[in-house]
Formats: C-alpha cells, sequence, structure tokens
C-alpha cells in the first residue's frame, strides 16, 4: 500500500473518482492521511502520457471495499438504523479481554479472536468482522510506521487510538465491524501522566474508551464476571496471567461463539510477550522483547 | 440510558452527566467525562450515539478554539450554541447525520449565564433549566416545581440532589455517579462527583 504513494497514485484523477472526498463530508478519508508529505510538486497525471489509454487500466484493485463496490449506500442511511438493525445487542462472536495492573498490560482472548502484535510496544486484541479486523490492524501499522518514519519518534498509544478511531469514522453505517483494544506501553513520552501502560477500546461504531479493563465480544459479560471479583492493582505477574486464563475459560465454557484455547500477551516496559496455552496446561510459545 | 441536566442561577450555570459509558448491556466505564471544555467559560455537554458524540463534540471544541485564534477573542456562548446548532442542522439531511443530544452552558461577560437546550434534530432553546435523557421524564417536573430564577449556588445543587435522589429512586438503570460542575464569571468550576446508587 505504500507502493500507492509512492507511485503518486493519489493525485490521479482516477484516485479522485475511486475515493471522492464527498463520500467522507464529515471526516478525512483513509487514504489521503498518508499524503502529509507531499511538497505540492506532483502534477495528475494525464492519460497522453499513456499514449491516450485511460489510467483505469493500469489501477491494481484496492482494500477499500466501501467504495469499491460503488454501491448506493442504503437509504435512509444506516446511521439510524444502525441503533435497531440488529435483534440482539452482541454480536461479536468471541472473547477477548485486556486489564492494567502493576506489572504491566495483560491481553487475553480465545484463540477465535486474534491477538496482533502492531509494534514492539503494542499489541491489538480484535473482535468482529475477522477480515475488517486483518484489514484494519495492517492499515494501523502502515499508518503508525509512516508517522514514525515521519517524525522520528514512536506515536503515543492514545494518538494511535485516536488515529484509527478517525479513519474508522467514515465506514460508520457501513457493514464494517471492528471492535478493537489497543494494548501497550507508552515509552518515552514526555508528559509525566502519559507513560506507561495503556488501554484503550476502539470500535467501528465510533467508541474510543480508555480504561483500566475492558473485555469485548459475545463472553464479555462472562469474563466482566469473573475479572470484576478478583481483578486489583497489586496482582503479582502470575496471579494476573492465571486471572486472565480464568476469564477466558469462563466465558468460553458458557458462550456457545467462544471456544478453543486462550491466547495471552503481557506488555511490559521492555516489550511484549506471548503465551499460548493448550489444553489449559502453560506453554511459552513465542516471545519478542 | 445517558442524563444530562443543566440549571441557570442569576451569575451562574450549574451542569451534570452521569459517568457511564455503555455498550450494549455493559457499563465500559464508570468515569466517562461527557462534558468538553469549548473555552474558559464555555461547556458543551453530548449524549447520544457511541461515536458521533465524541466526533461532533471535538470539532465543535476545535472550531471554537480555532476561531479564538484567527480573530483574538472568544466566541460567546450565544454564537457557539447557534454555529453548533448550524451544523447539526446542515449534516441532519446528509447522508451521514450526527445522532446527538446536547447541552450548551456558558457565561458571558456582557449577557450573563446562558443554558441551551439543542437536540438531534437540531433545534436550539435558550432555557432556565434542561435535562436529556430517559432521566428528563423524571426529573422535569422536579425542576418545574422548585426552579426559580433567583437560586443561589447551594440551593441549585440541593436541588440538582433531589434530581439524583429521584432518579435513583425510579430509574430502572443504574447510574452511579455524576460529574457535576458550575460555571460563573471566573471561569468553569468542578464541584464534587455525586456519587449514589447502592451505598
Amino acid at each position: 500500500m505504500a507502493l500507492e504513494d509512492i507511485c503518486g497514485f493519489t493525485d490521479t484523477p482516477v484516485h479522485a473518482k475511486w475515493f471522492p472526498t464527498s463520500l467522507f463530508e464529515d471526516s478525512i478519508s483513509s487514504i489521503h492521511l498518508t499524503d502529509n508529505c507531499t511538497f505540492g510538486l506532483r502534477k495528475p497525471k494525464k492519460s497522453e502520457g499513456n499514449g491516450g489509454i485511460p489510467m483505469d487500466f493500469f489501477i491494481p484493485t484496492l482494500p477499500n471495499s466501501a467504495s469499491f463496490n460503488h454501491r448506493p449506500l442504503p437509504s435512509p442511511p444506516a446511521k439510524y438504523s444502525a441503533m435497531v438493525r440488529r435483534p440482539f445487542p452482541l454480536s461479536h462472536g468471541t472473547t477477548t479481554l485486556g486489564f492494567v495492573f502493576q506489572g504491566g498490560v495483560i491481553a487475553a482472548a480465545d484463540t477465535r479472536a486474534s491477538i496482533t502484535p502492531i509494534h514492539s510496544h503494542l499489541v491489538v486484541t480484535s473482535s468482529g468482522s475477522g477480515a475488517d479486523c486483518m484489514l484494519w490492524e495492517r492499515i494501523l501499522a502502515r499508518e503508525i510506521r509512516l508517522y514514525q518514519l515521519r517524525h522520528r519518534r514512536r506515536l503515543s498509544i492514545c494518538g494511535t487510538a485516536k488515529l484509527l478511531s478517525f479513519m474508522l469514522h467514515p465506514f460508520k453505517g457501513t457493514e464494517v465491524c471492528v471492535a478493537l483494544t489497543l494494548c501497550g506501553w507508552d515509552k518515552g513520552v514526555t508528559a509525566a501522566t502519559n507513560s506507561g501502560p495503556k488501554l484503550i477500546y476502539v470500535c467501528s461504531d465510533g467508541a474510543r474508551l480508555q480504561g483500566d479493563v475492558f473485555s469485548v465480544g459475545s463472553g464479555s459479560p462472562y469474563a466482566y464476571g469473573v475479572l470484576d471479583r478478583e481483578l486489583r492493582w497489586c496482582l503479582s505477574k502470575e496471579e494476573a496471567i492465571s486471572l486472565a486464563r480464568e476469564a477466558v475459560f469462563r466465558a468460553t465454557h458458557r458462550d456457545a461463539y467462544s471456544g478453543n484455547n486462550v491466547d495471552l500477551f503481557h506488555i511490559t516496559a521492555q516489550g511484549w510477550i506471548g503465551y499460548m496455552y493448550y489444553y489449559r496446561t502453560g506453554a511459552l510459545f513465542l516471545c519478542c522483547l | 440510558m445517558e442524563y444530562l441536566i443543566g440549571i441557570q442561577g442569576p451569575d451562574f450555570v450549574l451542569v451534570a452527566a452521569d459517568n457511564v459509558a455503555a455498550s450494549s448491556i455493559l457499563q465500559m466505564k464508570h468515569d466517562y467525562d461527557k462534558m468538553f471544555k469549548l473555552s474558559e467559560k464555555i461547556l458543551l455537554l453530548c449524549v447520544g450515539e457511541a461515536g458521533d458524540t465524541v466526533q461532533f463534540a471535538e470539532y465543535i471544541q476545535k472550531n471554537v478554539q480555532l476561531y479564538k485564534m484567527r480573530n483574538g477573542y472568544e466566541l460567546s456562548p450565544s454564537a457557539a450554541a447557534n454555529f453548533t446548532r448550524k451544523n447539526l442542522a446542515d449534516y441532519l439531511r446528509s447522508r451521514t447525520p450526527y445522532h446527538v443530544n446536547l447541552l450548551l452552558a456558558g457565561y458571558d461577560d456582557a449577557d450573563g449565564p446562558g443554558l441551551y437546550y439543542m437536540d438531534h434534530l437540531s433545534s436550539l432553546a435558550k432555557a432556565p433549566f434542561a435535562a436529556h435523557g430517559y432521566g428528563a421524564f423524571l426529573t422535569l417536573s422536579i425542576l418545574d416545581q422548585h426552579y426559580r430564577p433567583d437560586l443561589t449556588r447551594e440551593e441549585a445543587v440541593d436541588l440538582l440532589k433531589k434530581c439524583i435522589e429521584e432518579l435513583n429512586k425510579r430509574f430502572i438503570l443504574n447510574l452511579p455517579s455524576f460529574t457535576v460542575r458550575l460555571i460563573d464569571k471566573e471561569g468553569i468550576h468542578d464541584l464534587e462527583t455525586l456519587t449514589s446508587g447502592a451505598k
């Protein structure tokens, strides 16, 4: 996707046709986010330079499904219908959770959800539509890497969450269904209050909440039931890991849409470590420091 | 589910909002702040659909601050309220309307305190007291009965406490705590968070 910026694709008239800014009246398009560094030198490519062949033929398929199909959005806009669309409120078939304690941040999920590292100090648990989550995690990873290259510092977790929330906003009311929990550690941020463990929930409805404990998915009420009773700031690392596993296990037991095994990540100032538990016995599977 | 209330006195405006951020049947956060500071003496309280609230309120907030940077003086509460209403109205008949209910409270050095009620259909009314949410059905009659234009600050807080007591008694949902702020000619003051519900 970075190729499209280097090729100057974003300045072509075809790009304007495929991603008309009128679609996103109230906020910035996710593609235009990467335009920060144009120096005003690029000009739209005219088809004359290609021997008269229209630019359409050279354009590769693009992942942005909202404008790809050019289907007219259902009218009246799904904004109102989004509130009554589903017959039951919980429709993400997973259980994910994250919490902050004295030893850092724990992120845990059943293996149907996934936990993806974005960089050495940020891990994202995803629920909702699997395809949407994979795409948006990839877009997020691209954008924060570009930020890091341009500004020579890593974007804070709060900034990452805000960026993701603003990128998702144009797709509110469409079928995009993404509920991510960003679990990370802010290092080297100048404001004293801003560094340390962070846990932020972002979803495609537009919610963006920072907190100390979140559980997302159809199994989340069951997980909250276990977490709310036992969670304390002063837990040791082993107690915290065991609590997270217990909560996910109880949720997978009761919830029809969650299951399999528990994936767990622990994020500290040194980075994240992943644990994959099979058959409820501990097994250190992979780690990154 | 969410509750906002504002009471205007002779030289102040008292506002309160509940602290629950909910997602379907769950309380995701118990200490969520629904008030957005537009300027030194203007607060915007915003409830409604999940992402719309923050997006719209931050948009208004940044534009009000931009106005101050460009022109060197701040928008008055009345101007800010009308600006907000205009934006709501412009988006109302677009494909992406903002489903938000607002209270704007401010103190103008020339005109005094003001409380403005706005709803998702972009109506605007300046009112001595106002409330949003299901809780409004329970508490507006209390405000009608006990409100006087010359309330002192303590009497206004007592009236607010009466309203919250009624919510705890009759409202089916648990709203355990409320952020309370007061705006007067000195600016915005945080008052003690009112906690109630299961003690």
